[in-house]
């Protein structure tokens, strides 16, 4: 009776509507999807606040054209529909001259008058002055303007007004490309002297490849040994790879210093070997040669570790096999295990590239002035010139640069291929 | 089908030993001759120098002393890329970046064969293995079989002579291992090429080679055909290492025509044909293959023949297996063929065993 009675229980459940069935299962994966979420919600949200909405705070100063429109609020709705070819109506410089009045009244002048004169240098006294005397000028306003100060007869100083109060502008960015636009709106590089930002853009690129290949060259032969070292060997030699890591950057820079100055160490030793002279000392740092040096040395591991861990898994046997079928020994490792060792380099080459490209600390100290990369431009910018909004432009522009290249990476090499460790 | 020494040695180890501590030897003095066309295994436990034999023949490892001879040239200065040696790995060692077409293409072009000749040759040999569809695969999307069969293929695309073989079977199941044994015995026939396999694996000894050198710490044990090699064991280790095997150990009374008289501890003296023993009184360990021992054994000068006690019974399907206790062991072994007429047994009883003179080896104890 009992066995019955429990076969039937089981083809019931069996037998059961596989609609509830799949309802459950998904129930069970909806369930552990939630707990996934839950697990890297905090991380995301600290991701969020501290990274993603700088960014974007970033993003946005780069094309903001800051204060100018709210101080000059009637002007720059006045200003809308001009074309900017000839001088403004009346009833712009109406509306300025009211501006004007209220600005000075609320010491906000100034800051409008710094902006104007980045485009249009001399402007910020012509500006000042005539905003002094503002109160005082009567209807038509753009003859009363004209006889204040005769600059304003020039349609230049009403166009870079209208610029400088623009919500938007693309005047960071052209400045980060040693562009300007001309008082016709033309896009024009800068006269020669003044351009700077296209040459630090060409040498960092130039110097992270640089860098890049250096530590290739060098990390290779040291992962190669690392790997194929018994473990006693292998582990004082990684000891030594990651040695770097446990000190502060900042020492490991200053140490460079010490070792590469004129009067340094490696001078030193070069002048004791007698291979130069004692005048003849070479100039190791405070150029880009230093900044090479010391940001290969600090790049290095980046290269090693994702190497390692691919040279790791690489059985010794591909060798041998590649031997035992008549290949010489060159010849077994540029066919089969050089090519086998591809995620790596990619890995530790893509890694240092990046690094690379926004080194800030050590291009700054040891780099002197041809040693100094966008990053530097882009502190300097932030620190001291105080235009943040070039120097958001400089790091979108360079935030681009880096998602192209990890977009081309992906492209040529493939992200799934990548093994970082 | 005992295959002789041969006159003329293809493949010749002289006096060869192995060291790589300084301090123990791995290979100890190891004269082997191989030849032409033969298809010779080194048989043996993990660590018995069969392996590290293999290597120096293939050139990853360098002899101490002694010399390899390949059709008489002296091989030991040669680097492994020219001695011209096909081998198959235990892993295989497919390159993981290459097609199976480029991998067998890879000895051919660094040979610096034709792209026509290569893709011919190439064609060959994935026939010869009936590969032929799987030329534009990647070696990660074959099954093990098929990358073993590509690593055979790849080893023989070259024609290579002398084609090693460093435990290729190992890393297959039970019924893919036995039907590539075949697979390889058949290829080794139709190409007529030398093949020195590696394998710790007796029955794959005994299945496919001409000749097995049993290897033990550094020492060819015996070096025999497969049936040679399981019905006439030299030494005690080779009777324990191929088959399974009773072992009862005594003490040699006398010698004499071709027999001798022992005596156990328990005082049951038997009968048994001297192989390798010392002088009268020494330790002498006696080896009976369990086949061989019978129930109810005739009453004849020529059979040993003892009482003994079922222990247990095992059914193995194709037959059946009985523990006894006798002759001073409870660990004695019977194998019953599972014909329609076998006996029953009952553990408890007490019954009458016995075996031929003949099968029951005096080894070294």
């Amino acid at each position: 009776m009992t066995t019955i009675a429990l076969k039937h229980e089981n083809t019931a459940s069996l037998a059961e509507d596989p609609r509830t069935l799949k309802i459950r299962l998904a129930k069970a994966i909806r369930r552990k999807r939630i707990n996934a979420f839950l697990y890297v919600l905090p991380l995301f949200l600290f991701v969020f606040v501290a990274f993603a909405l700088p960014m974007m705070q970033m993003a946005r100063l780069s094309v903001q054209n800051g204060a100018g429109g709210d101080i000059l609020h009637r002007s720059q709705v006045a200003m809308k529909d001009w074309t900017g070819s000839d001088l403004p109506s009346e009833e712009i410089a109406a509306a300025l001259v009211a501006d004007m009045v209220e600005a000075r009244e609320n010491r906000t002048i100034g800051k409008v008058a710094t902006r104007v004169n980045y485009s249009l240098p001399g402007s910020r006294s012509v500006i000042t002055g005539t905003a002094r005397k503002a109160k005082s000028l009567q209807a038509p306003y753009l003859e009363a303007l004209a006889t204040a100060n005769p600059a304003w007869q020039d349609p230049q100083i009403w166009v870079s007004i209208r610029r400088a109060i623009a919500p938007v502008t693309p005047d960071f960015y052209l400045a980060a490309l040693d562009l300007e636009r001309d008082m016709d709106g033309n896009v024009v590089f800068v006269e020669p002297e003044r351009q700077i930002y296209i040459t630090l853009f060409v040498r960092t690129l130039i110097l992270s490849v640089l860098i890049t290949s250096l530590c290739l060259l060098l990390g290779f032969p040291v992962a190669y040994l690392l790997a194929s070292l018994p473990a006693k060997y292998a582990n004082l030699l990684m000891i030594l790879v990651l040695l770097p890591f446990w000190t502060a950057l900042l020492v490991r820079t200053t140490a460079w210093l010490a070792l590469l100055q004129s009067q340094g160490v490696i001078n030193d030793i070069f002048v004791f070997l007698g291979l130069i002279g004692n005048e003849q000392r070479l100039q190791l740092i405070y150029n880009a040669t230093g900044t090479v040096i010391a940001m290969t040395h600090i790049l290095l591991p980046f290269t090693i570790l994702p190497l390692y861990s691919v040279m790791k898994t690489i059985s010794p046997t591909y060798v041998r096999a590649a031997e035992s079928l008549g290949a010489a020994p060159s010849v077994a490792f540029f066919r089969v295990y050089l090519p086998q060792t591809k995620p790596g380099i990619a890995a530790g080459c893509l890694l240092v590239f990046i690094l690379s490209i926004g080194f800030y600390i050590t291009p700054a100290l040891v780099g002197g002035s041809d040693g100094q990369l966008i990053s530097n431009f882009i502190a300097l910018h932030v620190q001291r010139s105080l235009n943040w909004g070039l120097a958001a432009a400089l790091s979108t522009i360079l935030l681009a640069a880096i998602l192209i290249l990890y977009w081309l990476f992906n492209k040529l090499v493939g992200i799934d291929k990548l093994k970082l460790g | 089908m005992a295959v002789p020494a041969p006159e003329q040695a293809y493949v010749r180890f002289e006096g060869v030993q192995k060291t790589y501590d300084g301090e123990t030897l791995v290979v100890k003095n190891l004269n082997l001759d191989i030849a032409r066309g033969e298809f010779l295994t080194m048989l043996g436990p993990s660590g018995s120098g069969k392996t590290t034999s293999l290597m120096m023949l293939a050139g990853f490892e360098a002899t101490t002393a002694g010399n390899i001879l390949i059709a008489d040239r002296s091989i030991n200065l040669i680097p492994p890329h020219k001695r011209g040696i096909g081998m198959v790995f235990q892993n295989y060692a497919l390159f993981p970046h290459m097609t199976i077409f480029e991998n067998l293409a890879f000895p051919l072009s660094v040979r610096k064969f034709g792209k026509s000749d290569i893709s011919e040759k190439v064609r060959r040999a994935l026939d010869l293995v009936e590969l032929s569809a799987f030329g534009e695969r990647r070696p990660a999307q074959l099954s093990g079989g098929q990358q073993q069969r590509v690593a055979l293929a790849r080893a023989l695309v070259f024609e290579p002579e002398l084609v090693l073989m460093d435990e290729p079977l190992g890393a297959l199941d039970k019924q893919l291992r036995e039907q590539m044994q075949y697979e390889i015995k058949h290829i080794h026939e139709r190409l007529g090429v030398t093949i020195v396999y590696v394998t710790h694996d007796q029955s794959e000894a005994l299945t496919m080679s001409d000749r097995i050198a049993v290897f033990n710490n550094g020492i060819v044990q015996q070096l025999s055909a497969p049936n040679e090699l399981y019905e006439r064991p030299q030494t005690s280790f080779v009777a324990q290492f191929i088959g399974e095997n009773n072992k009862l150990t005594g003490i040699l009374q006398t010698v004499q025509n071709n027999q001798c008289v022992v005596t156990l501890a328990d005082g049951t003296t038997l009968r048994a044909l001297p192989v390798n023993v010392g002088e009268t009184g020494a330790a002498t360990l006696l080896s009976v293959r369990p086949e061989r021992v019978v129930v109810n054994p005739p009453k004849d000068p020529g059979f040993n023949a003892v009482t003994a006690r079922v222990e247990e019974l095992i059914y193995l399907g194709d037959h059946l297996r009985l523990r006894l206790s006798t002759c001073g062991t409870d660990q004695f072994v019977l194998k019953i063929p599972n014909a329609e007429q076998h006996p029953t047994f009952q553990t408890g009883t007490t019954i009458e065993i016995g075996w031929r003179v003949g099968d029951c080896h005096a080894l070294d104890a």
